[in-house]
C-alpha cells in the first residue's frame, strides 16, 4: 500500500456474531462435537465464581483460594468474513447452570447432545431450553458400542414435542455435525415463524 | 495456558495459582460502571483513531494488549479472555474502561429474544453447508 493512510484508515470489518450452544450431560462428547467443525481448536475460557457471589457480597480481593472457575469450551466458525458462528459447550455440572442464563441470552438455539446409554443425562438440559422457549435439537451422538435406537424410540424416552428435531450423528465427524447445526438453525427459522404467526394470527 | 506450554519452562506452574489475583487488575473492580454485561460474542473494535495506547499511563499492560489485538481484528469478548488468559468477568471491566476512555467501541450482537434476520440464517445454513 503506498498511501500510508489508505491501511490505517480502512476500518476493520465488524461481523456480525450469532452463536449455538451445545448441551449435554458430562462426557457426552460436548467438546468433540464443537472441535469437529471449529477452525479453531475449541479454546477454553473461564469464569471464577466470585463473579456469582457478587450480588450477595464484596469479596474482591479476598477471593484468593477459594475461587473456582467454571470453564466453558468454545469454537468458532467464520461463515463469511461479516459472519462468524460460535459455539459454545455448556459447563456440565448442574451446580454450573447460572452460567447457562448468561450463555443462552440470545442464542439462536442449541443442541442437547444426549448419549443412548445414559439418556437421563440430557434431561436437565432438555427441560432447560422448553421452558426458556429456546429452539433446540437433539442430537444422538451414536458411540461405538452403545446400540443404535431408532430417532423415534429416543423422542419417546425424552417425551419431546412433535416439533423437535432428533438427529443421529456422531461429534467425531464434520460432515454429520454440520447437518446438527442446520437442524438448528432451520428449527429456529421455522419456530420464529410460528411465533410471528402466533402474534399476528 | 497449561495446554501450550510443554516446550516452555516456567519458574511457576498453573498449580501455583496466578501470580498476580485476576481482580487486582481491575483493582478489585467487578462490574464497569458505564457498561452492562457485555456479551460473550459482543465484538470489541479498536477506534481507528486510537492513539498509542502504551503512552496512556493510566492503562494497563492488559488494557493496551486488548487494543493491540482489536486492532488487527476484532475479537469477541470470549476470545479475549482466551487470548488474556483472564476470566471474563475481568476481561469485561478493562474492556468497559477501554469504552470509556474511547480507545475501542463494542459492537453487540442481536438482541435477546430477537431472532436475526431470516436471510443471515439462510446465509448461515448455506455458509455451513459450503464448509
Amino acid at each position: 500500500m503506498i498511501l500510508g493512510r489508505t491501511e490505517r484508515g480502512m476500518p476493520p470489518v465488524e461481523p456480525v456474531t450469532l452463536k449455538i450452544l451445545v448441551a449435554g450431560g458430562f462426557g457426552v462428547g460436548k467438546t468433540t462435537l464443537v472441535g469437529a467443525v471449529s477452525e479453531i481448536r475449541p479454546l477454553r475460557t473461564e469464569e471464577s465464581l466470585t463473579e456469582a457471589g457478587r450480588p450477595v457480597d464484596d469479596i474482591s480481593g479476598v477471593e484468593g483460594k477459594n475461587t473456582t472457575t467454571v470453564a466453558m469450551d468454545f469454537g468458532r466458525i467464520t461463515l463469511r468474513e461479516d459472519l462468524v458462528l460460535y459455539l459454545f459447550g455448556t459447563p456440565g455440572q448442574e451446580r454450573f447452570w447460572f452460567m447457562w442464563d448468561e450463555l443462552s441470552e440470545g442464542a439462536l438455539g442449541a443442541v442437547v447432545l444426549a448419549d443412548t446409554r445414559r439418556l437421563e443425562d440430557c434431561f436437565a438440559a432438555v427441560d432447560y431450553f422448553e421452558r426458556r422457549s429456546i429452539p433446540f435439537v437433539v442430537g444422538v451422538n451414536c458411540f461405538e458400542g452403545a446400540s443404535r435406537y431408532p430417532a423415534e424410540a429416543v423422542r419417546q424416552a425424552l417425551d419431546l414435542d412433535e416439533d423437535v428435531p432428533v438427529l443421529l450423528c456422531d461429534a467425531r465427524d464434520r460432515e454429520t455435525v454440520k447437518e446438527v447445526l442446520i437442524g438448528v438453525v432451520q428449527h429456529a427459522m421455522e419456530y420464529a415463524a410460528d411465533r410471528r404467526e402466533a402474534v399476528t394470527g | 495456558m497449561s495446554v501450550d506450554g510443554q516446550g516452555r519452562s516456567h519458574w511457576f506452574d498453573d498449580e501455583a495459582g496466578p501470580v498476580v489475583r485476576p481482580y487486582a487488575m481491575t483493582r478489585g473492580r467487578t462490574t464497569s460502571p458505564a457498561q452492562h454485561r457485555l456479551d460473550l460474542i459482543a465484538v470489541v473494535v479498536t477506534e481507528p483513531d486510537a492513539g498509542d495506547p502504551e503512552t496512556d499511563p493510566t492503562l494497563s499492560p492488559e488494557h493496551v494488549e486488548i487494543v493491540g489485538l482489536c486492532r488487527t481484528a476484532p475479537q469477541s469478548v470470549a476470545e479475549l479472555a482466551t487470548e488474556l488468559d483472564l476470566p471474563i468477568g475481568v476481561v469485561r471491566v478493562l474492556i468497559g474502561d477501554l469504552v470509556h476512555a474511547e480507545l475501542v467501541h463494542v459492537t453487540r450482537p442481536v438482541p435477546p429474544a430477537e431472532l436475526p434476520d431470516e436471510s443471515i440464517l439462510r446465509d448461515v445454513i448455506n455458509g455451513l453447508r459450503a464448509l
